[in-house]
């Protein structure tokens, strides 16, 4: 196979459709994202976000339409071909999900040795490193039980970047968190995006990631209703859906302006 | 008439009931180990499993569980030899008879406690593992069952303690463990509150020595999250 060029996207969803319960939840969606770029996805819950996010990588399999990485459209039905894709495309849960009898260290290594089969020196190593990378070395022997929401994201964070992931899909990364924590996660995903890190991110922080995406998405109703870059969408005058979104929570939230431009 | 109680405890009841012990122990330690492993395996697979297996194991847990254990300890012990294949047939001896009726009686216990551990464990924590790029099967091993295990672990000591126990009915079909020597001897000494009485403290000493290594062992798979409640 000839080396995907620069303009391949890494990943690309072509005409993704789910339905759940009788709702279609993603209707119909197509969308790519290309090296080094970062898309946030917005919208009011049950637009289908999360679900498009786990359609992905295949942890929500879709009823049809096709995914490809680099080029390459993954066979969703084969086991291997899935779980070598799956390695390729981290993935960071609402909720965190770490493996609560693993220590923050073990947590970041088990994939290391059980997937990718590197050694447990290699792993270890590897392992410290991406804490280190999260600001996390000191917590290395914590278990998730003794670590803040904030800590317990970045080990998550963290375990995900050890696998190399080509792109990270991040669902709704800080929504669980206190509101004191946000913090700390933003600045490690803002971080990532300095470095070249291709996401895509589900999320209500707007303005946080209107200051690193190149595009926003407006979901709604499992349609991408809007895309364009948060200039155009957020500018003065602009009219789009996702500016009275917006406008929506930052009343809500009693910030009376600001939030929505830039 | 009779010897005092100590003479009668040095001379006959201790050397016959520490023969019995030895082979009560040689009963309960594999039976306790097939139960943990049938019941591991049928704990996993009534969560986990293609629907026939799943099907099949929970077949199995309600026939071990809902017919009396005597039944099942004759049925090894006195009716197996008679099914035959073909020309053959399996004859068990005593000992083996007991300690697969313990384990298979056991194991159907043990996975109700896997099972319930298993269903403890967020399904979020199985996601996460595929989306690292593990497969169904690595999720569960490395993953949930650690966990589920962990949870279970008090269950499944109670359900050993239960086994040292019922241990006993391996005296029916002659085995002579702690029970079977203590009747013998109670027959031909006619001593039978001594007898019997010392008899309980012997399995209360196994139970008690039971329950001090399940602790050893509870503490040496704990980690935050998933210790003991303390008193």
């Amino acid at each position: 196979m000839s080396q995907p060029s620069e303009t391949t996207p890494i990943l690309e969803a072509r005409k993704l459709i789910k339905v759940l319960g009788g709702n279609r939840v993603l209707d119909c969606v197509s969308l790519d994202i290309g090296r080094g770029r970062v898309k946030v996805l917005i919208g009011p819950s049950g637009a289908g976000k999360s679900t498009l996010l786990q359609c992905l990588n295949f942890l929500t399999p879709p009823d049809s339409g096709h995914i490809l990485l680099e080029g390459r459209e993954v066979d969703g039905a084969s086991k291997k071909e899935l779980c070598s894709f799956r390695q390729q495309v981290g993935m960071i849960f609402q909720d965190f999900n770490l493996f609560d009898h693993l220590s923050a260290l073990e947590n970041v290594r088990v994939a290391l040795v059980k997937v990718k089969g590197m050694s447990k020196l290699d792993a270890t190593e590897r392992a410290i490193a991406e804490l280190k990378r999260v600001g996390l070395a000191d917590k290395a022997t914590h278990y998730p039980a003794n670590l803040s929401g904030g800590q317990k994201q970045r080990v998550a964070i963290a375990r995900a970047l050890a696998m190399d992931p080509k792109v990270m899909l991040l669902d709704e990364p800080t929504s669980a968190l206190d509101p004191e924590l946000i913090g700390e996660v933003l600045a490690v995903i803002r971080d990532l995006a300095q470095n070249g890190m291709t996401m895509i991110m589900a999320t209500h922080q707007i303005s946080f990631s209107a200051s690193l995406a190149d595009e926003f998405i407006f979901m709604e109703k499992g349609r991408l209703v809007e895309q364009g870059s948060p200039a155009e969408l957020l500018g003065k005058g602009s009219s789009s859906r996702t500016q009275a979104f917006c406008s929506k929570i930052s009343e809500l939230t009693g910030d009376s302006d600001g939030e929505c431009r830039l | 008439m009779s010897t005092p109680y100590f003479e009668f405890l040095r001379a006959d009841l201790a050397p016959g009931l520490l023969e019995g012990l030895w082979v009560s122990i040689i009963v309960i330690v594999p039976s306790a180990l097939l139960g943990a492993l049938i019941g591991l395996t049928a704990g996993v697979l009534r969560v986990y499993g293609p629907w026939p297996v799943r099907k099949f194991a929970e077949g199995y847990v309600s026939l071990f569980r809902g017919t009396p254990l005597v039944v099942q300890v004759f049925f090894w012990y006195f009716a197996l030899p008679y099914i035959k294949f073909g020309d053959w047939s399996l004859v068990l001896d005593p000992v083996p008879a007991a300690i697969l009726s313990f384990g298979l009686c056991s194991g159907a216990y043990q996975s109700e406690y896997i099972r319930g551990g298993l269903n403890s464990i967020k399904r979020g924590q199985i996601r996460a593992a595929l989306a690292l790029g593990m497969t169904t099967r690595q999720a569960v091993l490395n993953v949930v069952l650690p966990q589920a295990f962990r949870r279970a672990l008090p269950g499944c000591g109670n359900e050993v303690i239960y086994l040292i126990k019922y241990s006993s009915l391996a005296s029916i079909i002659t085995v002579n463990e702690l029970t079977g020597m203590a009747t013998t001897i109670a027959k031909n000494s006619w001593r039978n509150i001594e007898v019997f009485c010392t008899l309980g403290v012997f399995y209360l000493f196994l139970v008690t020595v039971a329950g001090w290594l399940l602790r050893l062992l509870e503490n040496a798979l704990s980690v935050p999250g998933f210790e003991r409640p303390k008193a």
